[in-house]
């Protein structure tokens, strides 16, 4: 028994940052290892609650599982569980604190929640991933076992849309991802001198994906209305609405189903979500103020 | 930008903007096209030309620019591969409201605008099938502007 769960799922599991990687002025990327005990290893699309002491806990997708590689070379993990990432946008206190932090220091993990993206059940499909802004960060892992097991899967297709050039995340990746074998397109809403890369909104890169519709799943993560339209293209180009799963977010607390802050209609995200299919989704998003 | 053979009506089935069309009109449609290829940095034309043909784009990526004052071609938009590129030639006066240049090698389907202009008043069915097929286009392109409008990637602070 681990003493997370000997101290009950709200209790955090220290994790010492071992390296931080500046992606662009406002995001960062972690690597955390246990300090002791570890959480349980993560599936891509789940998330932990990450709590930074003295400031507050927020919901933070995990961008790799160990033992991939962490990064910038940090060494490999003395604690019981693997290295995890976690790539973080400050947009307020907690945000802003957890990008903060400096190698060495210890923040609180609790986890991981969530339903994951079903990456196993997408075996033998064409794989279709469009991330918008910071919905790369919890797409990364599935393009990482994707990739690792590139036999399982038909064509794989990353779709990435970023503000501007400088917004990327994992720009260091994107060529290495390509000579595994995936077809990543990245598009940007406002080029900057010298881009030589995609102008314009992620949808009109749907139509140059190459997949085969009838076998193909889709996974997308990003601001809502991105998603719905992504969504609506790919279904534009002959995909099934239940092969599309889209990730959804609302403000979180317990992330075990407990406290309702998440609810969404008949859904409490952090459990039910926060990848939903898009049947399920859509209706949900489209409703003001639920 | 070098040209190369002819069209058949069966290469314009493949092509998603064709889709569905009856094969009579895609064959009118094929016998006033050509298959063309251009390199990278080819002009396909300048805001203000005469605008008198358009291109499918099957592979590729063209780049639709303004001249802005002080900042040179501004891309406003890039055309990945499958796009249509060019509408100009179908509504007066006929003039490129935008440039277009090659960002990648280019391979398309070229089409003579004032030809098709031509069959589409000598067969209304397929002048209304063809301006709806534009139309959709148009629509993608206009509300895929308007979401940019929305800045959905900007940092929270700055919607404040
Ligand atoms: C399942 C899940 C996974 C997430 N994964 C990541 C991740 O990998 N990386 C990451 O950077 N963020 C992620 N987020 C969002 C992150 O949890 C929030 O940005 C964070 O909770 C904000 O807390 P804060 O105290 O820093 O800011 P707050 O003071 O709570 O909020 C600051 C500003 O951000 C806005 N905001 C807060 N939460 C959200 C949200 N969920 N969506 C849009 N706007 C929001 C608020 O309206 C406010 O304007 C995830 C959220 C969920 C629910
Ligand atoms: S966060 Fe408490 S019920 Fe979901």
């Amino acid at each position: 028994m681990t003493p997370a769960t000997a101290h009950g799922p709200m209790a955090p599991v220290p994790y010492r940052v071992t390296d931080r990687h500046a992606e662009t002025a406002d995001t960062v990327t972690l690597a955390l290892e246990p300090v002791e005990a570890a959480v349980p290893e993560p599936v891509p699309g789940q998330f932990t609650m990450m709590y930074v002491f003295g400031i507050g806990e927020a919901p933070i997708s995990v961008s790799r599982v160990g033992p991939f590689r962490a990064v910038r070379g940090s060494r490999p993990a003395r604690g019981r569980g693997p290295v995890l990432e976690q790539t973080v946008r400050a947009v307020g206190a907690v945000t802003r604190a957890v990008c903060g932090t400096r190698p060495g220091r210890v923040v609180g993990l609790r986890g991981p929640f969530g339903t994951g993206w079903g990456l196993d059940e997408a075996r033998g499909c064409d794989l279709v991933l469009a991330a918008g802004g910071i919905g790369l960060a919890p797409l990364r892992p599935v393009v990482l076992r994707a990739l690792s097991d590139r036999s399982a899967f038909g064509r794989i297709s990353v779709l990435i849309g970023a503000r501007t050039p400088d917004d990327l995340l994992f720009t260091s990746e994107l060529d290495t991802w390509r000579a595994k074998g995936a077809q990543v397109e990245v598009t940007v809403d406002r080029p900057t001198p010298g881009w030589a890369g995609h102008v314009g909104l992620i949808t009109a890169l749907a139509g140059s994906v190459e997949v085969d519709p009838a076998r193909a799943a889709a996974f997308i993560c990003g601001p809502e209305v991105m998603m719905r339209l992504t969504a609506e293209a790919l279904i534009g180009l002959g995909m099934c609405p239940a092969d599309i799963r889209l990730s959804l977010e609302r403000n979180m607390h317990c992330g075990l189903g407990w406290c309702g802050h998440c609810q969404l209609g008949p859904l409490l995200l952090c459990r039910d979500g926060p990848v939903l299919p898009y049947e399920r989704a859509v209706p949900l998003m489209t409703v003001r103020e639920l | 930008m070098e040209e190369t053979n002819s069209v058949t009506a069966g290469a314009l089935a493949e092509e998603r903007f064709f889709a569905g069309m009856p094969e009579p009109h895609r064959a009118a449609l094929a016998a006033i096209a050509v298959v063309v290829a251009a390199p990278a940095g080819h002009r396909f034309f300048e805001e203000g030309d005469q605008a008198q043909r358009f291109w499918l784009l099957r592979s590729g990526k063209v780049a639709l620019d303004l001249q802005v004052p002080g900042r040179g071609a501004v891309v406003v938009e890039t055309l990945p591969a499958s796009s249509m590129l060019g509408w100009s030639w179908l509504f007066p006066p006929h003039r490129w409201r935008f440039g277009a240049v090659a960002a990648a090698p280019v391979t398309a389907f070229r089409f003579d605008g004032r030809g098709v202009r031509e069959l589409c008043a000598a067969d209304l069915r397929l002048g209304h099938d063809l301006l709806l097929r534009f139309g959709a286009v148009m629509l993608d392109r206009l509300e895929a502007t308007r979401v940019r409008m929305l800045d959905l990637y900007a940092h929270p602070e700055e919607l404040r």
